[in-house]
């Protein structure tokens, strides 16, 4: 009767991030973990960013695609620790926002080239853009200004 | 009946700190003096509002009074908050809006790098989270404040101007009281005074880099921390943040 659980990660797969439509929130790490308590659906997310606001539509948005695929009986919890790090983020988050021209978080702390034109001679504008998780960076090659995801 | 009144006031001045900065500082959205200073001051005011949603959020369930994060910012009235004195005051230009932020930034962040070590689990995960955050707004108020201090004649001398002024401000960051004793002797904070060599080297040290001459004296505002006396400021802050809860008590989205 109850779906399994790899099946639901999967449905969760497709729930994009409200700012970052791209990558979904799996993906992103924002979801932490899932399970069964009885008939009860336990989700457990964490925020990106702690004042972000995205958070609240991402909560949303997991209930109505849980709730769609027929599941009623749930309940979604919020966890601050461990702290969300963009080391959770997947490979595949990583290359879908380089396509999509935002360069993927660092160890080094910036971007290691332009995601549009791939010259790695980039500087920084700014440490905050125009989410919390992101920077605005500039690339002295094409001269395109691009959003950086900072790495925490 | 209050559950645990030192732990609660304690969280409060952490909270409201946050809140209050948080909310001085949103007063900028529109109106900087460019584009990317804008974005960066509306999002370091989201951090520190979302900072507050998580103090505020234990201050209430360790109050244990049913009083939610929301009805401790919006219906508390100017002498419960326990912020200090430095945050509430006004903006001013934008460089003692930045000089304001950097005395607070690197005061912050030697805070919660040691509430992560914390006896109390939730305050160390609070602080594991906004450390993050914190660490890039001390980059940022660090660099607009050398830039600017080591800038034109203009910038230099409005820089100068703004530390002079807010310098007064920051003793209270530090000033250990009992509530700070009690705390302290439980293991969920070191006393604030212990901070104050590291941050008195941090400081100093940008503000050589920004040719800003650090004022003599240690002369300190104080009354904000404890809610003794606030400066009238904080009430004029508060009518315009609690004015859609006092005007329509329990409205909600």
């Amino acid at each position: 009767m109850k779906p399994l659980l790899a099946e639901i990660w999967g449905w969760l797969e497709a729930v994009p991030d409200p700012e970052i439509p791209v990558v979904s929130v799996v993906e992103l790490g924002i979801v932490r973990d899932l399970s069964w308590q009885g008939d009860l659906l336990k989700v457990t997310v964490t925020p990106t960013y702690s004042g972000c606001p995205a958070t609240a539509v991402i909560s949303m948005d997991i209930e109505k695609a849980l709730r769609d695929h027929g599941i009623s009986d749930l309940r979604i919890e919020t966890q601050i620790a461990p702290a969300w790090t963009t080391d959770w983020m997947t490979a595949t988050a990583r290359t879908k926002l380089a396509d999509y021209g935002i360069a993927p978080p660092t160890a080094a702390g910036g971007p290691s080239e332009c995601p549009r034109c791939g010259d790695p001679n980039v500087s920084r504008v700014s440490q905050f853009g125009s989410t919390p998780c992101k920077a605005q960076w500039r690339c002295n090659s094409c001269l395109e200004p691009f959003d950086y995801f900072k790495c925490i | 009946m209050s559950a645990d009144a030192p732990f609660f006031e304690w969280l409060c001045r952490l909270g409201d700190n946050t809140l209050v900065l948080g909310h001085r500082v949103s007063e900028w959205c529109g109106r900087g003096p460019a584009l990317e200073e804008d974005i960066a001051l509306a999002n370091i005011s989201l951090d520190l509002i979302g900072q507050t949603q998580m103090w505020l959020t234990l201050a209430g369930e360790v109050e244990n009074a049913g009083r939610s994060a929301d009805d401790l910012a919006m219906l508390r009235d100017a002498w419960d908050f326990r912020n200090a004195l430095l945050v509430e005051q006004p903006n001013g230009d934008f460089g003692r809006t930045m000089m304001r932020q950097f005395l607070f930034d690197h005061f912050h962040l030697l805070q919660l790098q040691t509430l992560a070590d914390s006896a109390d689990q939730r305050v160390a995960d609070i602080a594991a989270k906004a450390v993050k955050e914190v660490t890039y707004h001390v980059e940022r108020s660090t660099e607009v404040v050398i830039a600017l201090g080591d800038g034109t004649e203009e910038s230099h001398s409005r820089m100068q101007a703004a530390l002079d002024w807010a310098w007064p401000y920051v003793g209270e960051l530090f000033a250990s009281d009992a509530i700070d004793v009690q705390i302290a002797e439980r293991g969920i904070a070191p006393l604030p005074d212990t901070l104050r060599v590291a941050y008195d080297q941090r400081v100093t040290s940008a503000l050589t880099k920004a040719t800003l001459t650090v004022p003599e004296g240690r002369f300190a505002h104080s009354g904000g921390k404890s809610g003794f006396r606030h400066s009238e400021h904080l009430g004029h802050m508060l009518t315009q943040m609690q004015w859609l809860q006092r005007a329509y008590p329990g409205a909600q989205w």
